[in-house]
C-alpha cells in the first residue's frame, strides 16, 4: 500500500497534506472551520428519542471516532450527517452548507461533501468495480469519460484493486468489496468520509485490509468520522473520541485520555465490558 | 346442411386468433406503460399518489375482469359515448394489466436491498438517477418471470372480451361450434390454439428464471 509513502501526511493538523497528494482533493473550506457543525440536534423514531441534543463540531483533517453500546444513537448521528435520517431539531452544516430536508437540491449539494462506507458494503451489484466508482462522477459531476475513468483507476489502485476494474463485486472478497466501496466514496471528492461500522461485516481475516486503506487517509488528511467497535484502530488512528451513551455525547477527548483515563462510570463499564 | 372441412374451421380458428394475439400485445403494451407510469408515481413518496394508487390496484384486483369489461362496455355508452366492444375490450385489458403489472413490479423494487438507496442517494443521485440506474435495472431481474408470467394470465384474459361480442378466438370458437354442431372439436382447436400461444411464453419464462438465478448467484 503507497499510504505509508507519503511521511507528509501524518500530522492531521498541518497546514494542508491533501494539497500534496493528488489523490485526495482538498476540500472546500478554509483552515481552521469546521467541516461538520452539528447544534443541538435531536432525532425520534416515533416516540422513541434516541439522540437527545448532540453538540459535535469536526475540524478539517481531523479523525473522531464514535464508540459506545449499540443503541446509544451513533450509527442514527452518522446518518443524519447526510440525510439519510431525518432529524427533528437542531441545525446540521457540512462545509459550510446547512442540511436541508426539504430541499432535493441542497441535499445532492450537501452529499457531494459527504462520502459514506456502509456496513453492508452496498456496491451496485449489477455494475462492475469500475462502473461502481465511475457512476456518481459521471451523473452527478458530469466528470468527462477519459478523466472519469483515469481517475478511477488511480483510487482502485490506491485501495489496492487496480487489477479488479473489470470485476464483478460478487466476485470479490468482503474486504476487497468494502475497498471498493471506498475508493467510490472517494471518487466524489468529499470533504468528510463517514464510515458506519465498515468491519463489522467483515470475517476476522479481513478486517485489517480495510483498516490499513482508512488508515491511510487519515493520514493523508482525509476529514473521518467513523463509528467503530474496533477500539484498538481507534485508538491508533483517532484524534478525537466520541462516547456517546443514551442518545448523548456523554465524554469526549483524546485516545489516551477516553481509554486511559476515562472519568464516567458508564465509560467505564463500557471500556470493561469489552475486555470481557 | 352446409359442409365444413377441418380446414375450414382451423382457417377460421386461426383467422380469429389474431385478434387474441392483437388485444393481448395493446392490454400488455398499454398496460405495461402505464403501469410503470403508475409505479414511478407511488415510488415518489407522495402519501396521496401512494393512497390513490393503492386504492386503483384493489380495486382492479377484487373485481373480475368480465365486470370490469360489462362496466366499460355499458358505462361509455352511458355517457353518450359511442363504444365499439374492440374499445371496450382494449380499454379494460389495458387497466386491468396495469393494476397488476404495477403491483408486481412494485413488489420487485422492495425486494432491492434498501442500503442500495442508500449507497446512491449518499453518491448524491437524483431520485430519477437512482431509479433508472441502480434500483429499476436490479428490480427488472427479478421481474422478468413474474412479468412474463402474468401475460399468460392475460392472453387467457382476452377470452372474456367475447361476452362484449369482441371477435377473437373464443367467440369465433362459439360461432363455428353453433354453425358446425361439432362443439368438442372445435373448442377443442380453440384450447390447443391457446396453448399454442401460451407455452412457448411458459417456456421463455422458466429459462428466463434459470437464467437470471445463475447470474444472482
Amino acid at each position: 500500500m503507497s499510504a505509508s509513502a507519503d511521511p507528509s501526511g501524518t500530522d492531521p493538523s498541518g497546514a494542508d497534506p491533501s494539497a500534496a497528494n493528488p489523490v485526495l482533493v482538498s476540500p472546500h473550506t478554509e483552515v481552521g472551520a469546521p467541516i461538520v457543525r452539528i447544534t443541538a440536534l435531536r432525532k425520534s423514531f416515533g416516540t422513541n428519542e434516541v439522540l437527545k441534543g448532540i453538540d459535535l463540531d469536526v475540524m478539517r483533517g481531523e479523525v473522531v471516532a464514535v464508540i459506545g453500546k449499540s443503541g446509544s444513537g451513533k450509527s442514527t448521528l452518522l446518518r443524519c450527517i447526510n440525510g439519510l435520517e431525518v432529524f427533528q431539531e437542531g441545525s446540521l452544516s457540512v462545509d459550510g452548507k446547512p442540511l436541508l430536508h426539504d430541499s432535493a437540491l441542497a441535499m445532492r449539494e450537501l452529499r457531494q461533501r459527504v462520502g459514506m462506507i456502509f456496513q453492508s458494503f452496498n456496491l451496485f451489484p449489477h455494475l462492475s468495480v469500475g462502473r461502481n466508482v465511475m457512476l456518481a462522477p459521471r451523473l452527478v459531476k458530469k466528470r468527462r469519460a477519459d478523466e472519469n475513468e483515469a481517475r478511477a483507476r488511480q483510487l482502485l489502485a490506491r485501495v489496492g484493486l487496480a487489477e479488479k476494474f473489470d470485476a464483478m463485486p460478487d466476485q470479490l472478497s468482503g474486504g476487497q468489496q468494502q475497498r471498493v466501496a471506498i475508493a467510490r466514496a472517494l471518487a466524489m471528492d468529499p470533504a468528510v468520509m463517514l464510515c458506519d461500522e465498515i468491519t463489522s461485516a467483515l470475517d476476522p481475516e479481513l478486517v485489517g485490509e480495510v483498516l490499513r486503506v482508512v488508515e491511510s487517509l487519515a493520514e493523508d488528511g482525509m476529514t473521518l468520522l467513523m463509528v467503530t467497535h474496533e477500539m484498538g484502530f481507534a485508538r491508533k488512528v483517532a484524534d478525537r473520541i466520541i462516547f456517546m451513551d443514551r442518545g448523548r455525547v456523554h465524554e469526549s477527548g483524546p485516545p489516551d485520555k477516553i481509554f486511559g483515563h476515562p472519568e464516567t462510570p458508564e465509560l467505564k463499564q463500557f471500556l470493561s465490558s469489552l475486555h470481557d | 346442411m352446409v359442409d365444413f372441412t377441418l380446414w375450414d374451421i382451423l382457417r377460421n380458428l386461426l383467422l380469429a386468433a389474431r385478434w387474441t394475439i392483437v388485444l393481448s400485445l395493446i392490454a400488455f403494451i398499454g398496460g405495461g406503460v402505464m403501469g410503470l407510469v403508475l409505479l414511478v408515481l407511488r415510488l415518489g413518496r407522495n402519501r396521496f399518489a401512494d393512497m390513490v394508487i393503492g386504492g386503483y390496484v384493489q380495486l382492479f384486483q377484487g373485481t373480475p375482469l368480465l365486470m370490469q369489461l360489462f362496466l366499460l362496455y355499458f358505462g361509455i355508452a352511458l355517457f353518450g359515448v359511442d363504444t365499439s366492444p374492440w374499445v371496450a375490450a382494449c380499454m379494460a385489458l389495458t387497466l386491468y394489466t396495469s393494476a397488476y403489472l404495477t403491483e408486481i413490479w412494485r413488489g420487485c423494487v422492495e425486494a432491492v436491498p434498501r442500503g442500495q438507496w442508500e449507497a446512491s442517494a449518499s453518491l448524491a443521485l437524483s431520485f430519477g438517477q437512482q431509479l433508472s440506474h441502480i434500483i429499476l435495472p436490479q428490480a427488472l431481474k427479478i421481474a422478468v418471470p413474474p412479468t412474463v408470467g402474468f401475460l399468460v394470465q392475460v392472453i387467457k384474459g382476452t377470452a372474456l372480451a367475447s361476452v362484449i361480442g369482441f371477435v377473437e378466438l373464443t367467440k369465433a370458437g362459439g360461432m363455428i361450434a353453433n354453425a358446425t354442431y361439432e362443439p368438442l372439436l372445435v373448442y377443442g382447436f380453440v384450447a390447443l390454439i391457446y396453448f399454442a400461444i401460451c407455452f412457448p411464453i411458459s417456456l421463455v419464462a422458466g429459462s428466463l428464471e434459470r437464467k437470471l438465478h445463475v447470474g444472482q448467484r
